[in-house]
């Protein structure tokens, strides 16, 4: 294999890991503050279907993106009024808000199916794009890309040294103390949960704007569950969020590539199992492996929270 | 006067059972929105998605064989949901359970026999089972959550069913379209609504629902889940068997499912097709809640959801709208229950300000 083989198979790798990555790094600022959402799924459906819309109906892609984040953060807003205000369970909410998303992510993408759009543009760096392997793999990429990494940048810095985010990590290990000196546990989690909407909202534009250029029922295909696979695989640390997603991008490009390479004869739909099974065998061997117990989940996870008042 | 909110001493029961019609009727205030939003005249879209599937034989007898499914899935979930045992992949087990039941249908295809039948149901039922198996076996020995490995476990199911249908059971007279052969009559499930396709399955979903409140309230291990839901602590100290009732409920749930898929290829179906359900094992999800785990709620939450189906085929066929509706409407209705639910444990009292007293 040489590098103008290597080279396109490590881009498609960046392309697949993306929209795993933005999910599961919003995901997991959620979960830090001690709430699970299991509506990744549902809010990818509807940021990718948005984003869509809008690019078509206005010719922008930033405006695509911007309302797919203000669409992720409306629908984890109801996300939070049910579970935070209403103290609903995280987990039978989460399932309504998949099941909710599929239903109005069809509803709007109905009259767009086999419409086309235009690929998001690569942001072309003068002189650094133009580095022969190097330029086309580290600055041959599309704003998402970039804002992916960036994101994860940030968050990682956040959680470990900023005050908020140790506030932030508080919440989600003692809600009881954090309450009791004072920090606001309903804001914060409210806070965390829009950000987990906004990342998922983007990662479904990244979906329908670049990944694959238009709009397909349910064409999240369950990127939305494996993210929030990858927030308990990292253990719940945004750099292994990173690598991780990066894995699985590169198990999604192998199923492809091998069955490009035809000849092994095995059905295309058995290759297309490999990263639903790869997810099984991940959770499988992080749960059974020595390091069990020292996961790291945030003490609170789900647990609903009501300040005595 | 302001308004505050109080939790209640006790769960209100009232309210429990009240809340599935509260949230009925906001999903119609909110559809009413809806259909303004698509443009269309909300009362008569309204008609058309919940009343005009009623008026016609065909319609009822559809609402039949679309409740079947939904019931026993939902039936399944709601014992495992009260244990807080989070199965959401009975998609993929109905799918496991159609292709098993399949190929008994289509290896016994030059036969005739009353025998072909419930074999073929026992094989779909030993089909979901084992592959609820793979989640129960995960959870109990390595602690893996079951929401992620069960919904895995459907893509992946959906995928196998494509594979055989793309290959080894496809029709070899089929003119190379993805489809097994028709099943044979002895093969395919008795009629007991003539010139409708409502089949015996519905019997079954009614049988299983009773089945299911007898488990539930009359028998230890319904006692069992009951308690590991509700008081876990206590669970343990009594010494109850937290493995053996999580494969309990995971392989009843995966049996019942595998039986409803297998229902849908030897009823409306008649072969084995790429694309078996149209979500039932998901939508379960929602008649298990709206029907507030109990399985004669079920029933009836069974057949309000069968309605919602019918109804986007309406709202598609007289209206021309999309029918992605019904998905809509299926989500905003758990929406609502689980708002409405907050009724059932806490209060709202009007108080007077401390000021206005003296």
């Amino acid at each position: 294999m040489n590098i103008d083989t290597l080279l396109p198979m490590l881009l498609t790798v960046i392309a697949a890991a993306t929209p795993l990555l933005l999910a599961a790094i919003g995901e997991l600022v959620t979960e830090k503050s001690g709430v699970l959402n299991l509506g990744v799924e549902g809010m990818m459906l509807v940021g990718a279907v948005i984003a869509f819309a809008v690019t078509v109906g206005t010719g922008s892609a930033i405006l695509g993106i911007i309302a797919a984040a203000f669409a992720g953060i409306a629908l984890s807003l109801v996300f939070g009024l049910l579970t935070l205000t209403l103290m609903a369970n995280q987990v039978a909410t989460g399932l309504a808000l998949t099941i909710f998303g599929i239903g109005v992510s069809s509803l709007i993408g109905s009259s767009y199916i086999g419409t086309p759009v235009e690929k998001l543009a690569v942001l072309h760096i003068p002189g650094l794009s133009d580095i022969p392997v190097l330029g086309p793999l580290l600055f041959g990429h599309d704003i998402l890309v970039y804002a992916s990494v960036a994101i994860t940048v940030l968050v990682a810095w956040f959680l470990k040294s900023s005050r908020a985010g140790l506030i932030l990590r508080a919440v989600g290990e003692s809600d009881l103390s954090a309450h009791s000196i004072g920090y606001d546990v309903i804001k914060v989690r409210y806070l965390a949960v829009m950000f987990g909407g906004l990342c998922s909202g983007i990662a479904g534009a990244y979906l329908s704007l670049s990944y694959t250029p238009m709009w397909v029922e349910g064409m999240t295909a369950g990127r939305g569950w494996i993210a929030l696979a990858l927030v308990a695989f990292a253990s719940w640390r945004p750099w292994r969020v990173l690598g991780g997603a990066y894995i699985f991008g590169g198990v999604t490009i192998l199923q492809l590539y091998l069955q490009g390479a035809g000849g092994i004869g095995i059905p295309a739909q058995v290759m297309n199992m490999l990263p639903y099974l790869a997810t099984i065998i991940v959770l499988t061997v992080i749960s059974a492996g020595p390091w069990r117990g020292r996961l790291d989940a945030p003490a609170c996870l789900g647990k609903p929270f009501r300040p005595a008042s | 006067m302001a308004l505050k909110i109080e939790a209640r001493r006790q769960i209100s029961t009232r309210m429990l059972y009240m809340t599935p019609f509260i949230a009925v009727a906001a999903t119609v205030v909110a559809g009413f929105f809806l259909f303004m939003m698509l443009g269309a005249d909300p009362f008569e879209a309204l008609y058309v998605f919940f009343i005009s599937p009623l008026e016609t034989k065909y319609g009822l007898s559809e609402l039949g064989v679309k409740a079947a499914p939904l019931i026993m899935i939902a039936i399944g979930l709601a014992l495992g949901y009260r244990a807080n045992i989070w199965n959401i992949g009975a998609e993929g087990q109905l799918t496991l359970g159609a292709v098993c039941g399949g190929a008994v249908a289509l290896a016994f295809w030059e036969e005739q026999g009353l025998y072909i039948l419930p074999l073929m149901a026992l094989a779909g039922m030993a089909g979901g089972a084992a592959y609820a198996a793979i989640p129960a076996f995960l959870k109990t020995k390595f602690n893996v959550n079951e929401i992620l490995t069960s919904l895995m476990l459907t893509y992946v199911a959906t995928l196998f069913l494509a594979v055989l249908v793309f290959g080894p059971l496809k029709d070899p007279m089929g003119f190379n379209f993805p489809q097994s052969r028709m099943f044979s009559d002895s093969a395919t499930l008795p009629i007991i609504w003539e010139e409708t396709r409502l089949h015996i399955g519905f019997v079954v979903a009614l049988l299983a629902a009773v089945a299911g409140w007898v488990l539930l309230t009359r028998s230890i291990i319904g006692f069992q889940i009951r308690t590991l839901g509700s008081a876990p602590a206590a669970a343990r100290y009594a010494g109850f068997d937290r493995t053996r009732l999580t494969w309990f409920c995971l392989m009843l749930t995966g049996a019942l499912a595998g039986l409803a898929g297998t229902f849908e290829v030897a009823g409306p179906i008649g072969q084995l097709v790429p694309n078996i359900s149209p979500g039932y094992g998901f939508t379960a999800i929602i008649v298990a809640f709206l029907g507030r785990l109990h399985p004669l709620g079920i029933i009836a939450s069974g057949l309000l959801m069968a309605l919602s189906y019918m109804g986007g085929e309406n709202a598609q066929i007289n209206l021309s709208l999309p029918q992605a509706v019904t998905g809509v409407f299926q989500g905003m209705l758990l929406f609502f229950l689980l708002a409405s639910d907050f009724l059932v444990r806490y209060r709202v009292r009007r108080v007077k300000p401390l000021a206005e007293g003296v």
